[in-house]
């Protein structure tokens, strides 16, 4: 048997991922995120006299905040497993990734560990937000003037 | 050849160690169980050098033996350098030798446990395994908080220590044969499936043992695999049918028996610790076996290479076991 045909045999084997139903929960947990993020944002609008700007840095702040808290607390990831990404592409991804990381190395050294890897997750992201929000930046410029 | 008899090699006793979930899986009665991940250490990595530690303390003292009463120690896990057993074996002055098959290592050491002692008149060796789940998490996954949702056919490193006595006195268990293992490579790069990256060994592994010994699998009332997982399983049965024309029936999988299907561990356990902990804790206990093959199936899985996009190699290595 050549390498061709064992893959088709492991593909064969492997049991298939249900990607419409784990889209559908993810749809489904994301939006209800969302949903309460707005219902924060509005509170914060209407009884506390913010700002609407203003209120979403609030917001982002009590998010970050928040799904960090959960991480350390230990049971952000098994939600993450069950409700999948969900959960994880809003800021409160973004804040698990770095929490995460950062418990992960916190006893390997200020430096060797935990300054080295605090954005061994993260990293990509900023990098590569960095660089489209740069391109993106010229573009509106073309376009825009 | 890469099989080899062996005259008068025998396993004494074993002293296992199990993580929180092993202990709520299949089997209960584990020799210790340890509640907590960290076991009163700073880290997971040096928890599992106390876990090393402790069985080996423990099958010390259970037959009053000091470490100089032992001729050598041969261990391995799944750390870099395999520190952990380097660490673990610094504390007793025992001679030494590391190994690493990855979750075959349990396997590989008995092979040169064996090797060692079969020239002697009679002798004592130490064979050591463990794994610690957060650990293995955190060098070759995500960190150990984080949330990566993971497909059907992950397996799930099992937490566990184990010190296994092999001597050249007569005892229940006698070490028969063994055959060492080829590394096998068919293109797998998937390291979520690794079952499907070792079956391809252990099925190499057993047609050469097979042929070496002119037996045929029905010889064996058990072949108890490592780590392959119930997927794993499933391939092995199938590409040993399709590639060797043979058609396995006396297999289990200790990946696949180890928890409970109600623990969603994915495909089972892995891990170098989880073959031992069903051999001792449940295939021997139970008595019903008289000639087993047991096969370690190691993924020799390093992250670089796979983040290099090369396919992942496996090992596997058989042991063939007689209980008197």
């Amino acid at each position: 048997m050549d390498k061709d045909e064992y893959k088709k045999l492991v593909k064969e084997m492997s049991p298939k991922e249900p990607k419409f139903r784990k889209a559908v929960i993810a749809f489904a947990v994301g939006g209800f995120v969302a949903f309460l993020g707005q219902v924060v944002a509005t509170i914060l609008q209407l009884s506390f006299a913010i700002e609407e700007a203003t209120s979403y840095i609030w917001l982002c702040i009590f998010t970050i905040f928040i799904s960090s808290f959960l991480t350390a607390l230990g049971f952000f990831d098994n939600w993450v497993s069950k409700c999948g990404c969900g959960l994880i592409i809003p800021t409160t991804g973004f804040a698990h990734s770095m929490t995460s990381s950062a418990l992960d190395v916190k006893k390997d050294g200020l430096i060797t560990g935990l300054g080295s890897s605090f954005f061994k997750l993260a990293g990509s992201v900023l990098l590569y937000g960095i660089i489209a929000g740069f391109f993106l930046g010229i573009l509106g410029v073309i376009v825009y003037g | 050849m890469a099989s080899k008899k062996v005259n008068n090699v025998y396993l004494k006793d074993a002293f296992s160690l199990a993580g929180p979930l092993e202990a709520r899986g299949a089997i209960k009665d584990y020799d210790i169980i340890m509640n907590d991940y960290y076991y009163h250490e700073k880290t997971f990595e040096q928890a599992e050098i106390k876990m090393q530690k402790v069985v080996i303390e423990n099958i010390l003292r259970k037959y009053n033996l000091t470490p100089s009463a032992i001729d050598f120690m041969v261990a391995g896990d799944l750390s870099n350098q395999t520190s952990v057993s380097s660490y673990a074996a610094s504390i007793y002055k025992i001679p030494f030798m590391g190994v690493y098959s990855a979750c075959a290592s349990f396997v590989e050491s008995l092979i040169v446990a064996s090797l060692l002692l079969e020239s002697k008149r009679k002798g004592l060796a130490l064979c050591v395994t463990s794994s610690h789940n957060l650990h293995a998490e955190k060098q070759f996954r995500f960190p150990v908080e984080y949330g990566a949702p993971k497909p059907h056919t992950t397996t799930f490193t099992a937490t566990g220590a184990i010190a296994t006595l092999v001597t050249k006195e007569i005892s229940k268990i006698k070490l028969e044969s063994y055959t060492i293992g080829t590394v096998m490579e068919m293109g797998i790069k998937d390291a979520t499936n690794m079952g499907a990256v070792m079956a391809p060994a252990a099925a190499k592994v057993l047609v050469d043992h097979l042929v070496d010994t002119n037996r045929t699998v029905d010889y064996y009332d058990l072949i108890l695999t490592g780590d392959l997982g119930c997927i794993g399983s499933k391939i092995l049965k199938e590409y040993l049918k399709e590639a060797y024309n043979i058609r396995l029936k006396n297999h289990l999988d200790a990946g696949c028996e180890l928890y409970l299907k109600s623990q969603e561990t994915y495909a089972g356990a892995s891990g170098p610790a989880a073959l031992p902990l069903y051999l001792f804790n449940r295939i021997l206990k139970q008595n019903k076996y008289k000639k087993i093959l047991i096969i370690g199936t190691g993924s020799l899985h390093n992250v670089l290479f796979v983040n290099q996009k090369l396919p992942i190699p496996a090992i596997a290595h058989a042991v063939s076991l007689e209980v008197q």
